[in-house]
């Protein structure tokens, strides 16, 4: 079956740093995909040039088989960082953001924002100034904001870092939910998180993808030895 | 302290009765500094945007020399644009030494640093993250520059303020290039220079008092708009 987002032999450099060496990975429609790895493994910077945000310093990325430019990857693509990033207005606003760029009815923009509103659980919470809300709800209304826009591919970033269980569980519920009609890219260093959600794991080190699989096999049976050390909490960087 | 005195109660009678003479001066100080400040911003902020917003080669020298011109005396300046639209000058054919559209564009030229280095720090203070957001959920470069001015939007404000009273207070420019000719280009910071030499003193504070008036009411108005961010 095609991927339906792939990159092929991605590199990126920047200020002599090699950040990413000829990496390749794919997602799947109605799969996660989770990127592992220590901090500074190159996740965010594989997501950012998958989500069309930034440019590969050489290596092509391909949308069902076709290779995409960065308008058409961000046509396709939506990403919820690490830091959750708010405008500086209530949380309605926040979220039909992205649905006001495209140009969506008014009766359906409402309908489409109180819908993801409600698979965070902030149903309720339209008028509140978004910067004014706590750091986790803050990151529900990212994922609400990305939601909303009912694109083909998810990608989220290290979203519940930082969170209490609470938080991080409703966000790990709505990530579950969207993955049923999407490609969900999901970048942690959070193992549990990546076992509880993941279709396919695939291990980044300094850059380059040591390892990938289907995650029960991944996470029982790691070939590579730095995935074995990173799996057990033993990797150095 | 008599003399004060006196000119103060004066001062305060030519405000309340409406003496056509203050008006008519005030009136024409607030237009030309109106105006010059509203040019001054058609070009600076458009600068402002650029040098906060995108990178080119040259970006530094050229925040680094609008930074430097902020500073820039305004007799010196005013001399300048004297050259430039004396009969002999290059704009000369155009005839405008001693109008108060002199005034306009020499108030516009030395108010741009100042609109165009306040405004690139309120746009350099928002977010970097906020444009890259707007990016992912769809918007066009074009659409998230309207993000970072709308996120930046009092400090935007703040600088144009500070651009207008820069223009409204200012004597060297108005002088040189308007010649303080009564009922043409005569502006309030002329009119009080010419009324203290000329011994007029309850007139100059009279003038002197709409011209701290204005300004601070301006700077003070502002603050009390601006929300503080969240």
């Amino acid at each position: 079956m095609t991927p339906y987002v792939e990159a092929v032999d991605i590199t990126k450099h920047y200020d002599g740093v090699h950040a990413l060496e000829r990496v390749s990975v794919a997602a799947h429609l109605g799969q996660v995909t989770t990127i592992v790895g220590v901090n500074g493994a190159g996740k965010t910077t594989l997501l950012k040039i998958l989500a069309g945000l930034d440019m590969p310093s050489a290596g092509r990325i391909l949308i069902q088989g076709r290779e995409s430019s960065q308008d058409e990857l961000r046509a396709h693509c939506t990403m919820v960082f690490q830091r959750s990033v708010m405008f500086g207005t209530n949380v309605y606003n926040n979220v039909a953001y992205g649905l006001r760029t495209r140009g969506i009815p008014s009766e359906e923009l409402s309908s489409r924002v109180e819908s993801a509103l409600v698979l965070v659980n902030l149903d309720g919470f339209e008028k509140r100034h978004a910067r004014k809300l706590s750091s986790g709800e803050q990151q529900r209304v990212a994922i609400a904001r990305a939601l909303a826009l009912e694109r083909d591919v998810l990608m989220v970033d290290e979203a519940t870092a930082n969170l209490d269980p609470a938080n991080a569980m409703i966000i790990e519920r709505a990530i579950e939910d969207s993955a049923r009609s999407r490609a969900v890219l999901l970048s942690t260093h959070n193992l549990h998180q990546a076992r509880r959600l993941s279709d396919r794991v695939i291990h980044l080190y300094r850059g380059q993808v040591v390892e990938e699989g289907e995650s029960p096999r991944f996470f029982a049976k790691p070939q590579d030895e730095r995935t074995k050390l990173f799996i057990n909490g033993e990797l150095q960087f | 302290m008599d003399l004060i005195t006196e000119g103060i109660l004066r001062a305060i009678d030519l405000i309340l009765t409406g003496d056509p003479e203050v008006l008519s001066i005030t009136a024409l100080s607030l237009f030309v500094s109106l105006v010059g400040t509203l040019l001054a911003c058609l070009w600076g902020i458009p600068i402002s945007a650029a040098l906060a917003l995108r990178t080119f080669h040259g970006k530094r020298i050229l925040k680094g020399l609008f930074n430097a011109l902020i500073g820039v005396p305004t007799v010196a300046l005013g001399l300048y644009l004297y050259l430039l639209f004396s009969r002999a000058g290059p704009l000369g054919y155009f005839q405008l030494l001693y109008t108060p559209y002199a005034i306009m564009i020499g108030q516009a030229v030395l108010v741009t640093p100042i609109v165009v280095s306040f405004a690139a720090s309120a746009l350099e203070s928002v977010d970097p993250d906020l444009r890259m957001l707007a990016r992912t959920l769809g918007a066009s470069e074009f659409q998230t520059y309207g993000v970072v001015i709308k996120e930046a939007f009092w400090g935007v404000v703040l600088a144009v303020i500070a651009a207008f009273n820069r223009a409204f207070a200012e004597l060297g420019i108005a002088m040189m290039l308007g010649g303080n000719i009564r009922n043409l280009t005569r502006v309030l910071t002329t009119a009080i220079a010419l009324e203290t030499a000329r011994g007029e003193i309850a007139l100059t504070i009279a003038l002197s008092f709409i011209l701290l008036g204005i300004v601070m009411s301006l700077s003070i108005a502002i603050n009390l708009a601006r929300k503080p961010a969240p």
